[in-house]
């Protein structure tokens, strides 16, 4: 891991060792729909150092998009609003900057990838053009030199043949080779952060493999911090360094990759694992998970997750537990682990 | 649940008696000559036979010429047994879904015969088709867009019903759907809302009860978790598997996900490019494939296991499926294939148990198209 | 009206199901799209005053007779038309002042009426009918009728709309109704026809037709239980729109002294838009008559449509 004295200091004012590339506190997002308040982040808190990846897991409704998004600043408010929170890019607060001071972030040390590629992109714009449109807004480059800087970015993706398809309009190309193009635009202006957002699911198994790998090398190349959102746990455990697992708006566990598949800490991570389907469970009933997701207008009270697990007491209706440090039975804290469940001592140990 | 169990009257299903001999003698020869049926099992219930679905490339606006054809099923033989579970696999573009189709008979097939209980139903109309078509029955992927949004739960299970009215007499219906709702874990007294009232996993569970109303012996599923939440998922492939149990079901599981197929498959056909690829029980597949392409994909299924990251053997491939419009000649896999020579643009590999494997008992030895079939275990390798 | 808060329930868990839902004392009657549909539109004030509206309309198209006594052709020219309406008077002959011809302003606009509602919804009915058929099938069946169908809809769609409805109601001597409506309808269907394709294509390709077919549909079934009333929406408001349209158009070709050969607001509002300068009223009371009917009828497509869906619950 590097640390961040590698970044241009003018930048870090209150940087310095130990503050984190990105750090969300306590954020919250609400949104104003016709039948009331949607709460769809709850008072988040998350980090990432540069040439980290953090995993962020959960299901639609988890609030894990729209917290991307809050970062991002890309949210539409209204209908969203973000009432509490901080969102410190190397350690200043960027829901107090002001537009112009954000949209120099946005897209040069933040950028972000979607998950569908085809509608991510202009189709009546070549590829070219729209790699080279980022150095010629934000460098001021000629056309000609652009069109270079377009090329060179769709070879270090490995799009093969960059120089003969750098014309071409984006319906010409398959999806996993679409998905590269919006990779190779996160890239253009070397970014300090990426948040990818579900950047697989639209692709096939073979594909998600060639772009996950050329993910993280391009990562590891530039020491870059990597916010993934995905349901997938394959991929979080192929790729990431440590997990946030979010239901319902908030964090209900964080751990290092290994920590949270060998020993879940929250009833929630524990029943997505095993509704995994397993070789010695064939022919046996997969370990379902009972119930719904919450809807977000009516969030259950105390703990989100109450009414789907097997282990709720009195307590869990009544009072939101808070995301707690993990420990060793003979008290010794687990490092970065944490849980928001009353029981995450049973649910770890017993 | 009795009066959904089996009943004497699905025996009337066939009605060209006549045909169905004709057809069934022809079909024998050409079933063993194309399969040879693993293990004795009985007859198959569902034959395919060299299937192929072209969808024609055309231009012009009245007068329209065709330039060319999609190539989207191009000759897919199997079987399918009572009670057991065929999960076919395969990426976007392979031609899963049109098999599912073409099953249905929601598009006619270009050539090839699909034989129900020996009767060829690719080129049955009217009366004939409808009959057959209360014992095939299929539930789809979406569960947002199968439900007609402006009928009630109780109009869309009770549909069937109206179109099939032999089944139920009209008195009855209401009291049949209240019983499916039942079945799938619905409360019947939803029987008045709409589908939009309802979370994916639950709209799945009508599609689900919908499918099952007129007791068919096959359901055709196409990717029927994947639109939903992964705790849902496992909800949903319970209560199927349930299902197939209680009504002893017939599934062709058509999905992407290849753990969820393993978990719910007897046997599992691998598909790419409009051709199996390979096919074989689940064990076959997933700890013995011979196919290159199983073994790719196999090996790019990430793994719910970090520890597995390290010391995995991926094979990644390189470049995309090509388009079914314009296929490799040959093998379709060579163009991604490592292993492809000379001989894999020229000749097409049949779906056969290798040479090298035959006659030996071991798990390799099953159906393969491919000229260096080779095992290698890509799953436990460590 | 079943309640949206009871649908996060747990249906496997018929604990949670029975506690967060619980069952009713008897069960409820089956409802259907229709019967569901009805029972929103009797709360929705929107339909509530529109339907108000068109039925007092209706009531003065089929008996005028309830409103005044006065005949509206015969004129008095002792009647000075250059007086101002009495307000007072509601009712009576002069309450809407008189034309040129000494008429009464206010019998004009009730015997009116009938030609203008009657062209519209002639019109309407006639253009629904024949574009939804030809929408249907063009995109129903696809192919070579599609492309029939479609390039003879543009060929129509090509005519100017209101040029084409002179030329034809220049050959007629007497412009009746049916004539006004014929002509009307003739070159107005194409936009109908051309919503209803587009929208038939759509839910053709949609799952739950494919489900439907899958069950073994018939083809009536699946276009009228499926298709149209997933395509309904777009066409009602196409077509209350156009009601107004061809409620206007009429009144533009009698303006133009190609309308109905009878009473109507068109022919009162040509009449009357010589006098705009001295007597507004004769213009004015048939304007405003025009702009209360259109109005009616869009809001009524607006209500129907909302009704139809049942997501707008």
């Amino acid at each position: 891991m590097t640390t961040i004295e590698e970044v241009v200091p003018v930048e870090s004012p209150a940087g310095g060792d130990g503050v984190p590339l990105l750090e969300v506190r306590d954020l919250h997002v609400e949104f104003h729909t016709r039948e009331g308040v949607a709460k769809a982040v709850n008072g988040v808190n998350y980090s990432v150092n540069a040439g980290e990846t953090l995993a962020v897991l959960g299901e639609s409704g988890s609030g894990k998009s729209v917290t991307a998004q809050a970062v991002m600043g890309i949210l539409d408010m209204p209908p969203a609003r973000i009432p509490r929170g901080e969102i410190l890019f190397r350690g200043q607060d960027m829901l107090k900057m002001s537009g112009e001071e954000r949209r120099k972030i946005r897209g040069q040390r933040i950028a972000m990838i979607f998950q569908d590629a085809l509608s991510s992109l202009n189709p009546v714009l070549t590829v070219g053009y729209q790699l080279g449109e980022m150095f010629r807004v934000h460098q001021g480059m000629s056309k000609k030199d652009a069109k270079i800087k377009a090329i060179e970015l769709m070879d270090r993706v490995k799009i093969p043949a960059a120089a003969a398809r750098v014309n071409d309009y984006p319906h010409q190309f398959s999806g996993g080779m679409r998905q590269r193009i919006m990779i190779a635009m996160a890239l253009a202006l070397e970014p300090d952060l990426i948040i990818a957002d579900e950047p697989t699911t639209a692709l096939d198994v073979t594909v998600q493999a060639q772009v996950m790998d050329l993910l993280a090398d391009l990562q590891r190349e530039y020491n870059m911090g990597l916010i993934l959102i995905t349901h997938d746990l394959g991929v979080v455990a192929d790729v990431a360094d440590k997990i946030a697992v979010m239901y319902a708006g908030r964090i209900v566990e964080r751990a290092p990759v290994h920590g949270l598949y060998h020993r879940p800490a929250h009833p929630y991570t524990k029943g997505l694992l095993d509704s995994i389907p397993r070789l010695d469970q064939k022919g046996q009933e997969l370990y379902a998970i009972k119930g719904l997701p919450p809807n977000l207008l009516r969030i259950p009270t105390g703990c989100a997750f109450n009414p789907r697990c097997p282990q709720a007491q009195d307590i869990c209706r009544t009072e939101v537990p808070a995301l707690q440090p993990v420990a060793e039975q003979d008290g010794t804290e687990l490092d970065g682990r944490g849980s928001a469940c009353h029981f995450w001592k049973e649910t770890i140990h017993g | 649940m009795a009066e959904l169990s089996k009943s004497d009257e699905s025996q009337e299903s066939t009605p060209n008696v006549s045909e169905v001999e004709v057809v069934d003698a022809h079909s024998e020869s050409e079933a063993v000559a194309a399969i040879e049926a693993p293990v004795e099992r009985g007859e198959p219930i569902l034959q395919v036979r060299n299937l192929v679905k072209h969808f024609p490339l055309t231009q012009g606006i009245l007068f329209k010429k065709q330039v060319g054809a999609v190539k989207a099923v191009d000759g897919v033989s199997f079987d399918l047994y009572q009670g057991e579970t065929l999960g076919i696999v395969g990426e976007s573009g392979c031609g899963k879904s049109t098999v599912a189709k073409l099953l249905m008979n929601l598009e006619r097939a270009t050539a090839g015969e699909i034989f129900y209980k020996g009767q060829d139903i690719t080129r049955l109309s009217g009366r004939a088709m409808k009959a057959v078509r209360r014992n095939i029955q299929m539930v789809f992927q979406d569960p947002y867009t199968s439900l007609n949004p402006r009928m009630t739960v109780g109009d869309i299970i009770g549909e069937p019903f109206d179109i099939h009215p032999e089944v139920a007499p009209k008195g009855d219906r209401r009291r049949k759907v209240q019983d499916l709702l039942d079945v799938v874990g619905l409360n019947p007294e939803y029987i008045n809302r709409y589908p939009h009232q309802f979370s994916g996993g639950q709209r799945q569970r009508i599609g689900i009860a919908r499918g099952l109303a007129l007791n068919p012996e096959i359901i055709v599923c196409d990717e029927p978790v994947s639109a939903l939440d992964v705790s849902v998922q496992a909800q949903v492939i319970n209560l199927m598997e349930r299902l197939q149990d209680e009504f002893n079901l017939s599934y062709i599981f058509i999905a992407h996900d290849l753990s969820i197929v393993r978990h719910i498959s007897d046997r599992v056909g691998v598909m790419y490019l409009g051709k199996m690829a390979e096919i074989g029980t689940d064990e076959q597949i997933y700890d013995h494939p011979t196919h290159p392409y199983t073994q790719a994909l196999l090996s790019a299924v990430p793994v719910p296991d970090p520890d597995a990251r390290e010391h995995r053997d991926r094979i990644i491939l390189t470049g995309d499926v090509p388009s079914p419009a314009n296929p490799p000649s040959g093998c379709r896999f060579r163009t991604r294939c490592w292993k492809a020579e000379d001989k894999c643009a020229e000749e097409v590999p049949l779906l056969a148990v290798p040479e090298r494997f035959s006659g030996v008992d071991t798990p390799a030895a099953h159906e393969s198209a491919c000229h260096f079939a080779e095992e290698k275990d890509v799953v436990n390798a460590a | 009206m079943p309640d949206f808060t009871k649908t996060a329930v747990v249906a496997q868990d018929a604990a949670v199901a029975a506690e967060i839902a619980p069952q009713p004392a008897k069960p409820e009657k089956a409802r259907s799209l229709w019967g569901d549909a009805w029972a929103d539109l009797r709360r929705s004030w929107i339909f509530l005053i529109s339907s108000a509206l068109i039925f007092i309309l209706l009531l003065i198209t089929f008996f005028p007779g309830m409103f005044t006594g006065t005949d509206p052709i015969l004129g008095d020219l002792a009647k000075n038309y250059l007086q101002k309406p009495r307000l007072g008077n509601i009712g009576s002959p002069d309450w809407l002042g008189y034309d040129q011809q000494g008429r009464s302003v206010y019998a004009r606009v009730i015997y009116g009426t009938r030609a203008s509602i009657a062209v519209g919804f002639g019109t309407t009915l006639s253009v629904t009918l024949l574009g939804g058929v030809v929408g249907m099938i063009a995109g129903y069946f696809g192919g070579v009728v599609d492309a029939v169908l479609s390039r003879l809809t543009d060929v129509f769609f090509g005519i100017p709309f209101l040029l084409g409805t002179m030329v034809v109601l220049n050959s007629f001597q007497d412009r009746t109704t049916w004539v006004v409506i014929g002509a009307l309808g003739f070159f107005g269907w194409t936009q109908i026809a051309r919503v209803m394709r587009g929208a038939v294509i759509t839910t053709k390709q949609s799952d739950y037709v494919q489900a439907a077919k899958a069950l073994g549909a018939s083809t009536p079934r699946v276009m009228f239980r499926h298709i149209l009333p997933n395509t309904l929406a777009p066409v009602i408001v196409v077509a209350t729109i156009s009601l107004g349209v061809y409620i206007a158009a009429e009144a533009t070709l009698s303006f133009l002294g190609l309308g109905l050969t009878g009473v109507s607001w068109g022919n009162d509002i040509s009449d009357g838009g010589n006098q705009i300068r001295v007597a507004q009223w004769i213009m004015l009371y048939p304007s405003i008559m025009l702009s209360i009917t259109v109005l009616a009828f869009i809001m009524l497509g607006e209500a129907v449509r909302n009704a139809l869906d049942p997501k707008m619950r």
